[in-house]
């Protein structure tokens, strides 16, 4: 196994970091380029670009403010949000971003996953799923960025991770949205759950709160990496003192 | 002002090993021109991707017999380092540019080790190389691949997934790096640099 990596999802509006509880009610905690050097200066393994308002406004990605994140670290890091071609993606990476992440768009034409891997690779490609629990299953809903265009997709959560990773994902992002801005910890049951059905990288998201729970989804669902947000951007924990506890419980991560 | 050629053949990540050779202070040059390739005092091959797409391109572009044939400094990164061999596994097999001796093959997934072979993972030194002056025995790399090529007399240096992965390796003025050290922070960035420290 590589070391487990610690992921800040920084979503982004107009340049500025912006955090919701529950995708909705959106606070300004900073500027996206000041926040990605600081998180790669604390050791983050990687981090997650999440443009909050391309996908549901229709809108494309700002590929010069792609180029400057790139220009500025010397960790990788993906961009999500208002990718909805295999030309967009272009774009994208070729402004120096290693992965990109696609929601709703693969939802509504699932080919997208295999036409993006066949051009660029399966390691391009991260499929990320906003899954919600609805009684004993889980299922995928879509348009998450907009509270009123927000909706279930109709398909179970753990198949369509199966299904994307058949046509080419190279990893998934499974965001809990139950557990999405609340700090309440993973939800260990789903991720484990997912993490049994594939063989690409999963990536947990959504309820990190605290220390404890970055070790327990670690131990607990083996996923590769844990995606947070608030948790990193309030100042509640520091990537150096998460990676220490971490170290210390016996989980390998990079100093 | 060290000067450095990155081929730019649509089948990489030029933008981001063109800013961290920036970052290093090197004068980066973009080309695909096959007498401008020939002629650079360093040659550096990214890739990501499908091997035989990169080879399509290479070929397309005229480039396959001035890399072949070059014989300063000549550094391949990721898919350019699965590149330097004879063959690759990949799709229903693909000739490469047959370098370095030896075939590239698939990773194959197990408990706990999903593939792509996504993340960091430890490089241990197998011999000492100008190439990882300064980088520790223990440093962390960034890797991101499915297809990995065969340990032998060319490994510099190995990570562990699974099974030895040759990391770097080395043959005559040809070098390889299976992660990227564009986007592997500090141990990165010195093997770049050493990279344009060579002799060239």
């Amino acid at each position: 196994m590589t070391a487990r990596r610690i992921i800040p999802c920084l979503d982004v509006k107009d340049g500025r970091v912006v955090k919701g509880v529950r995708f909705e009610g959106h606070v300004d905690m900073g500027d996206a380029a000041d926040l990605a050097a600081r998180y790669r200066d604390q050791g983050a393994d990687e981090l997650v670009f999440y443009d909050i308002t391309a996908s549901p406004e229709g809108r494309t990605l700002d590929y010069g403010w792609v180029r400057d994140i790139a220009r500025l670290l010397d960790i990788p890091f993906s961009v999500a949000g208002g990718i909805r071609s295999v030309e967009q993606a272009r774009r994208c990476l070729d402004n120096g971003a290693d992965k990109v992440s696609i929601n709703s768009p693969a939802l509504e034409r699932p080919e997208l996953i295999s036409d993006m891997a066949d051009r660029f690779g399966a390691q391009c490609v991260v499929v990320g799923v906003d899954s919600k629990r609805s009684g004993d299953d889980w299922l995928v809903h879509q348009y998450t960025g907009d509270p009123t265009a927000s909706r279930g997709s109709g398909r179970r959560t753990l198949d369509w991770i199966v299904e994307a990773q058949a046509l080419g994902a190279g990893e998934i992002v499974l965001n809990c949205m139950d557990e999405d801005g609340v700090r309440n910890g993973y939800d260990i049951d789903q991720l484990s759950a997912a993490r049994a059905r594939l063989t690409i990288p999963l990536v947990a998201s959504g309820g990190a709160g605290a220390a404890s729970h970055f070790l327990g989804v670690f131990e607990q669902a083996g996923v590769s990496g844990a995606l947070a947000a608030s948790v990193f951007h309030s100042g509640v924990l520091a990537i150096p003192e998460l990676k220490t506890f971490l170290a210390d419980s016996g989980v390998e991560v990079r100093p | 002002m060290t000067a450095v050629t990155v081929v730019s053949y649509g089948a990489g990540n030029v933008a981001s090993v063109q800013f961290a050779l920036e970052r290093l202070g090197a004068t980066v040059r973009l080309n695909a021109d096959p007498g401008e390739i020939a002629d650079a005092d360093r040659l550096i091959l990214p890739g990501v991707g499908a091997a035989g797409y990169a080879m399509a391109r290479l070929s397309d572009l005229g480039l396959v017999a001035p890399i072949r044939a070059f014989a300063r400094p000549l550094l391949g990164v990721c898919l350019g380092q699965q590149l330097l061999f004879e063959h690759s596994e990949e799709g229903s097999g693909t000739p490469l540019l047959g370098l370095i001796p030896g075939v590239v093959h698939r990773l194959e997934p197990g408990p706990d080790r999903p593939i792509p072979h996504m993340g960091w993972s430890r490089l241990s030194t197998v011999r000492p190389d100008p190439l990882l002056d300064g980088v520790g025995d223990e440093a962390w790399a960034y890797f991101v691949h499915s297809y990995a090529c065969p340990d032998g007399d060319a490994t510099l240096a190995r990570a562990d997934y699974g099974g030895p992965v040759p990391a770097v390796v080395r043959r005559a003025n040809r070098w390889g790096c299976q992660f990227h050290p564009e986007r592997s922070a500090a141990a990165g960035a010195r093997i770049l640099k050493n990279f344009l420290e060579l002799p060239a």
